[in-house]
This record gives structure tokens, C-alpha cells and sequence, in this order.
């Protein structure tokens, strides 16, 4: 359950930009979750309604936006969009580079 | 150690993820019904009706994994300038970490400094079986936390007498998930596999033996006794991380050691060679 601990800094974030934003209350927080940060988005889900309990975030929606991962197949040149994990090319099994698909990032939040 | 937040209080890094609680004074209703809220919901978005406060929608583009990363990258820093040799231990709870260290230690102890920082949720059980050995040690306990993180870790430093180019063993919290997601700042991770737990344990938790520089599979000792097939576990490993390096080892009987610290070995010259830096980062 790291999702927990994720959560956690998801919220401090929330905090300070209540703090700097003066807001009072959170409707919505839209999280790009990268498809191989090897985070659940149900745990997530469940994480963000603990640690949001009386907050300025309680009962807000944690809206998630998967982000795919590139990958580039050093030996073919074959470039696909990925959305699990992979290492060996499904074209001539060489070795992957897969870029991005890895962050957990929170986009934008609706506030009042 | 702590050059991010320059706190000197580990409990301070908790406060990272709860403080702020007066913001809760700031509700309107008092938080208590919730009432007040749904009475602002049929209020339509963007609304600017003077002396009510309107929805409106704020852009952040944060990185959850920032704070880790700042961290991780303090702690790389760190050991490179003092030429510590660190190494994250990982694996799911009952693989042999302790005993697999406390081997290596009796091993490297005389030979070279070694100190350890050990993670549990809770007790200094295995902090006090490293310690008989006379190495240094620290215990981290996480409390209900899964892994150990990259601010927990330069705080443990603290405590610890760290001599210039020592070899720091960090054995992280038992688990085969959520450590995988945690740089610490090591210049090398390490994933620890039991012959008791199942070859297919590589394409299971994927995440954590492709972020491993190297798997050991511990227990062989017990080969004549479990149905293991070591060579389908090796081939799931390089499935999902074909650039892992394996070696089978019994923490208990002594089989494989010699590898693995010549692996140890090795691998401090080559991170030293390469400007004390990780080859395989998280995220990269």
C-alpha cells in the first residue's frame, strides 16, 4: 500500500496550495498516473478518501488520467505505445528503451 | 545529511505528509455535515456571484514521486562525495535478507568498513542480530509504512558512524511491491528471491526485479525439499529485466557467497570507476 504514502504527498500538495491559493475547499483533483508506476488506481482511490478525511479535500474526486509509455527497440527501430510494462521487442525480442509512463503527477484541481 | 529540508528530526519528515491541519479551520461549515457543500454544488462552474466564493479550477503539475526523487538525489550526492558504496536490499517478507546479511558482514567486517540501516515495521529484532556482529547499525521502523523512503534513510545516516568509503547495506521493509517504487539514493538495489516462494515470482511483482541490478536466489539449500525449477526462475527474471545478474546462494550453509561478494566487490569498482553513479535509476 504505497498508494498511501502517496496519497499523503498528494494531500500535502493540496495543503500548500490551499495555503497559497486561498481556497477552502477541494471538488475535484485530475491525477496523471503513469501506466507503469506500478500504482493501483484503486488503492489510490481508497488511499485519497483516507487521507482527504477533514480536509479541505474531504469528498472530493480524485479524477485519474492514465499516461502511456514509449518504447524504442534498439535493434529493429520499432517504436510502439505501451500501456504495460515490457523489456524485449515483440518484433525481434531485442532489448526495449521505454521512455516516460513512470510519474504520478497532479494535473489541476477544481477549488473554491 | 538532510540537505533538502534541513531538518534534524526524523519525525519531522512525517509532519511533511499531516501538517497544515489549521487549514481545516477555514471551512466554512465547520466540516462537520457536509451540508454547506452540497448546497454550493447546483451553483454553476465559474460562477462570480459577489460575496460567494466560486468554483474555479487551479493548475499545479506536481510530481508526487519529487519530494522521494529531491531526496534520493541528496542521498546519491552524499555517498559520492564520501565514496559510500550503497546497496538496497529488498525482497517479500521470510526470503533470508537478515540471515544473508549477517553473513556478508562477518565476511566483510575485517576487511573493510560496512554499517547498515535495517527497515521493519516495527521491533529492532533484526537491527540487534546485526549488531552482534559489530557492525553499526540503525533501525528504521516505518509504523504502518510499506517501504523505507529516501528522507527516512538520510535521517538514519545521522545516526550512524560513517566512514569515508564504506559499503552501506540497506535493508529495506519486506515486501516485493512498494519498495520498487522508492529511490533511495543506492548505488546498487538487490532482489532477494527464496527457492520456498515460487519461480514465477519475477513475472508476478515485474516491477520490482526489473528495477534489481542483481537477483539472489537464497535457500538452495533446500532445493532437495521444494519444487523450484531454478532455470524457468532465472528465465522469468530475464523476461522482464534481461540485464539482471543472478546468483543462487544459501545464506545458511555458505553456498554462493564467494560470488556474491566478489559481486560486491565488483561492483563498488565499477561505481567507482563510473563517477559513483547508479546504472540503473528509477525512473530512468
Amino acid at each position: 500500500m504505497h498508494e498511501m504514502a502517496l496519497c499523503e504527498s498528494l494531500m500535502a500538495i493540496i495543503e500548500q496550495e490551499a495555503t497559497m491559493g486561498r481556497f477552502h475547499q477541494v471538488h475535484s483533483v485530475s491525477l496523471e498516473v503513469g501506466l507503469l508506476a506500478g500504482v493501483e488506481p484503486e488503492a489510490l482511490q481508497f488511499g485519497f478518501q483516507a487521507v482527504t478525511h477533514g480536509t479541505v479535500a474531504e469528498g472530493a474526486e480524485l479524477r485519474i488520467l492514465p499516461a502511456t509509455a514509449q518504447a524504442l527497440c534498439v535493434l529493429c527501430g520499432l517504436e510502439e505505445t505501451i500501456s504495460r510494462p515490457m523489456s524485449l521487442c515483440p518484433a525481434c525480442h531485442g532489448p526495449l528503451h521505454v521512455s516516460g509512463g513512470r510519474g504520478l503527477r497532479i494535473k489541476e484541481m477544481e477549488v473554491e | 545529511m538532510c540537505g533538502v529540508c534541513g531538518c534534524g528530526d526524523t519525525k519531522h519528515g512525517h509532519d511533511h505528509g499531516h501538517g497544515h491541519e489549521g487549514e481545516v479551520g477555514h471551512r466554512h461549515d465547520g466540516g462537520a455535515s457536509g451540508g454547506g457543500l452540497r448546497e454550493h454544488g447546483h451553483l454553476p462552474r465559474f460562477a462570480h456571484a459577489p460575496g460567494l466564493s466560486a468554483r474555479r479550477i487551479v493548475q499545479v503539475e506536481q510530481d508526487l514521486f519529487a519530494q522521494n526523487q529531491a531526496y534520493a538525489d541528496g542521498n546519491r550526492r552524499a555517498f559520492g562525495e564520501r565514496r559510500v558504496f550503497s546497496v538496497n536490499l529488498m525482497s517479500s517478507p521470510g526470503s533470508g535478507k537478515t540471515t544473508l546479511l549477517v553473513r556478508t558482514l562477518k565476511a566483510m567486517h575485517d576487511a573493510c568498513p560496512v554499517i547498515v540501516i535495517e527497515g521493519d515495521q516495527q521491533t529492532d529484532r533484526d537491527a540487534r542480530r546485526i549488531a552482534a556482529t559489530g557492525v553499526p547499525v540503525h533501525q528504521v521502523n516505518t509504523g504502518r509504512g510499506c517501504h523505507l523512503d529516501a528522507h527516512r534513510v538520510a535521517h538514519a545516516c545521522d545516526h550512524l558512524p560513517i566512514a569515508d568509503g564504506a559499503t552501506l547495506f540497506i535493508e529495506n521493509v519486506g515486501n516485493l511491491v512498494c519498495p520498487a517504487g522508492f529511490d533511495l539514493g543506492e548505488a546498487r538495489r538487490v532482489v532477494v528471491l527464496s527457492v520456498t516462494e515460487g519461480e514465477d515470482k519475477p513475472l508476478k511483482y515485474p516491477d520490482m526485479f526489473r528495477a534489481a541490478d542483481m537477483l539472489i536466489l537464497n535457500k538452495v539449500d533446500l532445493l532437495p525439499y521444494v519444487d523450484f525449477d531454478i532455470e524457468a526462475c532465472y528465465a522469468h527474471a530475464r523476461e522482464v529485466n534481461p540485464l539482471v545478474t543472478m546468483i543462487a546462494v544459501s545464506a545458511t550453509r555458505g553456498d554462493g557467497m564467494a560470488q556474491w561478494l566478489a559481486w560486491i566487490g565488483s561492483e563498488r569498482a565499477r561505481w567507482m570507476r563510473d563517477g559513483a553513479r547508479a546504472t540503473n535509476p528509477i525512473g530512468g
